[in-house]
């Protein structure tokens, strides 16, 4: 659990994407003010990650509370690295892969395709609305795509504000 | 002069005594254990006070089995006062390990568990709508009841443990080798599971039976079909939790031609059984459009409690959100939605 980068924190305008900090997990987002959610966004190397770099070249905006993550393919992305990020401090996750059939491993995105309806059913038993976790196909040429996916994706999460995680520390424990 | 034997002490938090019940099914065994040990607090089968254990000094005894979850000050106040007393803590059965079926609690709240328990239960009687309260008269007399808490904990999230024993109950062999590593002084390092480190698809017999290629196309429940005694559960569309469930239980319950449940909690490297479970089961649907994937996972009739059956207090989210107010309205809404 590293500091974040100052590069990370957000900034008070809208990003300009273009270079994409290749992150790890295991760092805290911080919270800026009461009204800035982070969405954590898992891009595919071979497409989204490609469509994200093609939106910073178009210069289209990008909300600032953006975390993009890569990933080598969306199929990668298990629910536990979901869950994680969730307790890690997002309020949204957005995993973008390629659409269905370009998958540069034939099948990534339909293990990831196949696997976000059932983790998302869970996440409401636990209280964590459905808009907060979304799957998307976006490939290397769809700048506009991305921009308007993430967007859209991060007004809905900002709607519902922080996601206020219970804190687990129990008080007394000898922990 | 006498060799003193090792004091032992079992104890229950939030759990519903068949771990007690195992340590009775070590049959002809356990007089051995009994033998060999100086049993100094056993509620469920012996009467033993709370000062008993108070006038013992620190680091007395040389073993505490604490079984059950944390939920009750009563339950916290005992387990840590066993840990002051003890040399060894042991996580004893699903509920002190991972959370277990008490464990599904933090799935609703305190508020929600009394309507349902005190008003709303079909079996419950109570037209004055008595709820217990912590502190009450009878007849005149002062009665003090245990606090219970919003949420419910592991053993682990309470107090520093030395060692786990897993499972819903711990099977009697895994019990007995456990007690015999202990008394021998034959132990791994602290904090291990004193169980195999192998994931139980690993040791079933089944596992011949599953192909290369498995495609679930309907998902049927334990009761809604005789499964096949013969064949993998996943390849017959029954859920079953055995691939990111450690092994050790002598799979009973495949034998029984039951599917796992997952009582044993997750293989070394997993943090979080539930969500490895979904990565697992859902990689087996034949599903290859979105309306297809969202049909199989509707079939899935409660992926919190069947994935996370015994492992939500210890699970990444640990429980559910507890509603807080709404934001204020005062949301940086300036830009349009794309």
């Amino acid at each position: 659990m590293g500091a974040v980068p100052a590069s990370l924190l957000a900034p008070a305008a809208p990003l300009r994407l273009g270079i994409s900090p290749i992150t790890n997990f295991g760092w805290r987002f911080r919270r800026c003010s009461v009204t800035d959610v982070k969405l954590l966004t898992f891009v595919c190397n071979w497409c989204s990650y490609g469509g994200a770099d093609t939106a910073g070249g178009l210069k289209l905006e990008c909300p600032p509370g953006v975390r993009l993550v890569r990933v080598m393919c969306s199929g990668r992305v298990d629910a536990q690295l979901i869950l994680e990020g969730f307790r890690s401090g997002a309020d949204g996750v957005l995993v973008l892969g390629c659409h269905p059939g370009d998958c540069h491993y034939k099948e990534g995105n339909y293990v990831a395709q196949k696997r976000a309806p059932l983790l998302a059913r869970m996440l409401e038993q636990f209280g964590i609305e459905r808009e907060r976790f979304r799957i998307d196909w976006v490939s290397a040429g769809e700048g506009e795509r991305f921009s308007k996916v993430v967007n859209a994706m991060y007004d809905n999460v900002a709607r519902l504000g922080p996601l206020e995680l219970v804190d687990r520390k129990v008080e007394g424990s000898m922990r | 002069m006498i060799k003193q034997k090792p004091k032992v002490a079992f104890y229950w938090c939030a759990s519903c005594g068949g771990c007690e019940e195992t340590v009775v099914d070590l049959n002809a065994a356990i007089l051995d254990v009994a033998d060999a040990v100086d049993i100094v607090l056993w509620p469920v089968a012996l009467d033993f006070k709370y000062h008993h254990i108070e006038a013992l000094k620190d680091g007395d005894i040389a073993v505490s089995f604490i079984n059950g979850a944390i939920r009750t000050n009563e339950q916290a106040h005992i387990s840590k006062l066993l840990r002051q007393k003890s040399g060894l803590v042991v996580a004893f059965g699903s509920c002190a390990h991972t959370g277990g079926i008490p464990g599904l609690a933090n799935l609703t709240s305190r508020e929600e568990i009394f309507r349902t328990s005190f008003h709303e239960s079909p079996t419950v009687v109570n037209a004055s709508g008595t709820v217990p309260q912590e502190d009450s008269l009878a007849d005149g007399m002062p009665v003090r009841l245990p606090a219970f808490w919003e949420e419910v904990h592991t053993l682990d999230q309470w107090i520093d443990v030395d060692y786990y024993i897993p499972g819903c109950p711990p099977p009697p062999a895994l019990v007995l080798s456990a007690v015999t590593a202990i008394l021998e002084g034959k132990l791994p390092e602290k904090g291990s599971v004193l169980a195999p480190a192998k994931a139980l698809c690993d040791t079933c017999p089944r596992r011949k039976t599953k192909s290369e290629n498995t495609k679930i196309t309907k998902i049927h429940r334990p009761h809604e079909i005789i499964a096949d005694p013969e064949i993998c559960f996943l390849e017959q569309g029954i859920i079953c939790c055995g691939p990111a469930t450690r092994s050790g239980c002598g799979e009973v319950c495949i034998n029984g031609n039951m599917p796992c449940t997952g009582c044993f909690g997750p293989p070394p490297g997993v943090i979080d059984q539930g969500a490895k479970l979904i990565s697992a089961i859902s990689s087996l649907f034949n599903a290859k459009t979105k309306e297809e994937a969202m049909e199989m996972a509707r079939q899935v009739v409660d992926p919190a409690g069947t994935f996370h059956r015994y492992t939500v207090p210890s699970s990444l989210l640990g429980c559910r959100i507890h509603k807080k107010a709404a934001m204020p309205a005062d949301g940086r809404m300036d830009r349009e939605a794309a």
